[in-house]
């Protein structure tokens, strides 16, 4: 690997710590950002003759604050500060930063960065796009084609995004514990937001799917070091890494979803199950439950199982039900009647989901898993209809195609019998 | 005498290598292996887990505390380790220079062994 690329993956994994400690000096997105940008410029330029500094994360604030100031300078014609090579004492400012900065000040830095993100006010797209734009730093393009849509559109989401921040009141301020709670809970659930557009995005976008999902680890990750005796933390990793296991495993050549149970269980990465169950074991002993780690839970359970007939159902059961206490949604249900259909049969589990009707007749998984639970009991016409409501709320082609094959099977059974 | 090559680097920037860089560096450092496996001198060698996944005991006290993370908050992380058996601690900086070539960046930390027990572990 040349040194480019190696400066580049320094930057990269950087990035969120310096932006952040930028933002706390500028208070403004965009002055951090520029600050952030033009310091990485330097970088570029000196770290290959003078080798990387011992605390890039401090060199990268100390002459990103520079330059900015500098312009601010400028810009009101005061004097210039000196160029950042004529500080012969660079290397003891450079030890005074990151002391200052210990990861105390961070902490609360990156947490601050990535809250700013999900401001409630903003739809989900846009607290995506923006965390990805600022927080991780990847390019309006690459951004724009994991969402499929134009550049320039999703420039303007952006923009419009930063526009509503700077109108917003950011607070400063070190935030008390329950603050630091509450925005550690948004920040996870914007995470959980950028992941889930992958994973769901990754049949059809297979380039940039995997991509976001891969990002919304890295920063779970990131978010879990900082702020290391969070349990949902640590769920929401284990739960992250269980799902995104299964990769390899989801679709088949021809681009059709391929359900857990007929998944080849074998392309499951067994690095990030291990990881992902490490991690719930760690989450479990602070005993303090909550949706991620219940969730992670479930997948885990799912993960342990060599062949799809070891899985500990009951246990699946039981999650879902934990689940259904804490954040009660006919979808979790959904969820627990597919354990229920293997621990008490397709009859019982239809029973638990025909009364969802009313708030799920607009949901794709509502009809396809109505339609299995029907095609097992031998009730063709009825599961054809629900494949058929399924098809027309089909969210990608991936999810069509399976749907299709139900439908071809139901057809070749009535011709067959 | 048996020397530890304790492998230190910043766990944010691995994380960021591609599959592809990822396996070109295992594959270069299975080349740097390869003659120490075959001439017997290579013993356990061990990747660890981000140290996200890490917990700490403190055993200073009782009863001991049980912490999230790793023992130390450092730049750089102790991300695995090679036991081999070397002539000299020279011989043990040419097999850890070798291994450094094939994965740049970081440090490792070069530490003689007092003593092994090989222990029955199958792997």
């Amino acid at each position: 690997m040349n040194d480019i690329a190696n400066i580049d993956k320094t930057l990269r994994a950087v990035r969120p710590k310096a932006v952040a400690a930028l933002l706390r000096y500028f208070r403004d997105l965009d002055t951090a950002e520029e600050a952030y940008q033009e310091a990485c410029l330097r970088a570029l330029t000196k770290w290959p003759e003078n080798g990387p500094p011992r605390d890039p994360a401090a060199w990268l604030i100390f002459v990103g604050r520079n330059s900015a100031l500098d312009g601010v300078r400028r810009a009101s014609k005061l004097q210039a500060l000196p160029d950042e090579a004529a500080i012969s004492d660079l290397e003891d400012a450079e030890a005074a930063m990151a002391e200052r900065l210990d990861t105390a000040d961070y902490k609360d830095d990156i947490l601050r960065l990535l809250f700013v993100c999900c401001h409630p006010d903003l739809p989900k797209v846009q607290q995506i796009a923006l965390a990805l734009r600022i927080v991780s730093g990847l390019s309006v393009k690459q951004i724009a084609r994991a969402f499929l849509v134009g550049e320039r559109a999703m420039e303007q989401r952006i923009t419009r995004a930063k526009r509503r921040i700077a109108e917003a009141e950011v607070a400063f301020e070190t935030p008390s514990a329950a603050d630091r709670t509450e925005r550690l809970a948004a920040v996870a659930a914007m995470l959980y937001l950028v992941f889930n557009e992958g994973y769901s995005a990754a049949g059809e976008n297979i380039a940039e799917g995997p991509k976001l999902c891969e990002e919304a680890i890295r920063l779970a990750r990131m978010l879990l070091t900082l702020f290391p005796a969070e349990p949902e933390l640590m769920g929401l990793l284990a739960l992250m890494l269980l799902q995104f296991s299964r990769s390899a495993a989801r679709f088949s050549a021809d681009g059709k979803v391929i359900l857990l149970e007929d998944q080849n269980r074998d392309l499951w990465n067994r690095d990030m199950i291990a990881e992902g169950l490490a991690l719930i074991d760690k989450a479990m002993r602070h005993q303090a439950p909550g949706k991620y780690q219940i969730q992670a839970a479930i997948a885990g359970l799912h993960a342990r199982a060599c062949k799809p007939e070891e899985t500990d159902w009951a246990g699946v059961n039981a999650l879902y039900e934990a689940l259904e206490r804490i954040t009660p949604s006919p979808v979790i249900t959904l969820n627990r009647a597919v354990a229920i259909s293997k621990l008490e049969g397709a009859e019982a589990a239809l029973a638990l989901v025909d009364p969802l009707v009313d708030a799920l007749s607009g949901y794709f998984y509502f009809h396809g898993v109505r339609g299995h639970f029907l095609k097992d009991l031998g009730r063709d016409e009825e599961a054809r209809i629900a494949f058929n409501q399924a098809i027309a709320l089909a969210n990608t082609a991936a999810e069509a195609a399976h749907i299709r094959d139900q439908l071809d099977q139901l057809a070749a059974r009535k011709t067959g019998g | 005498m048996l020397y530890a090559i304790l492998c230190y680097n910043d766990e944010a920037t691995i994380s960021n290598w591609t599959q592809e860089e990822e396996e070109a560096c295992m594959s270069a450092l299975m080349k740097v292996q390869e003659p120490l496996l075959k001439a017997g001198r290579l013993g356990p060698v061990a990747r660890l887990m981000p140290t996200s996944a890490a917990t700490t005991l403190r055993k200073d006290q009782d009863p001991p505390l049980v912490l999230d993370g790793p023992f130390a908050e450092t730049k750089e992380q102790l991300l695995g380790f090679y036991i081999i058996d070397c002539n000299s601690l020279d011989d043990a900086l040419g097999v850890a220079k070798d291994l450094g070539r094939a994965n740049p960046g970081g440090a490792f930390e070069i530490r003689p062994l007092l003593s092994m027990n090989a222990g029955t572990l199958e792997t």
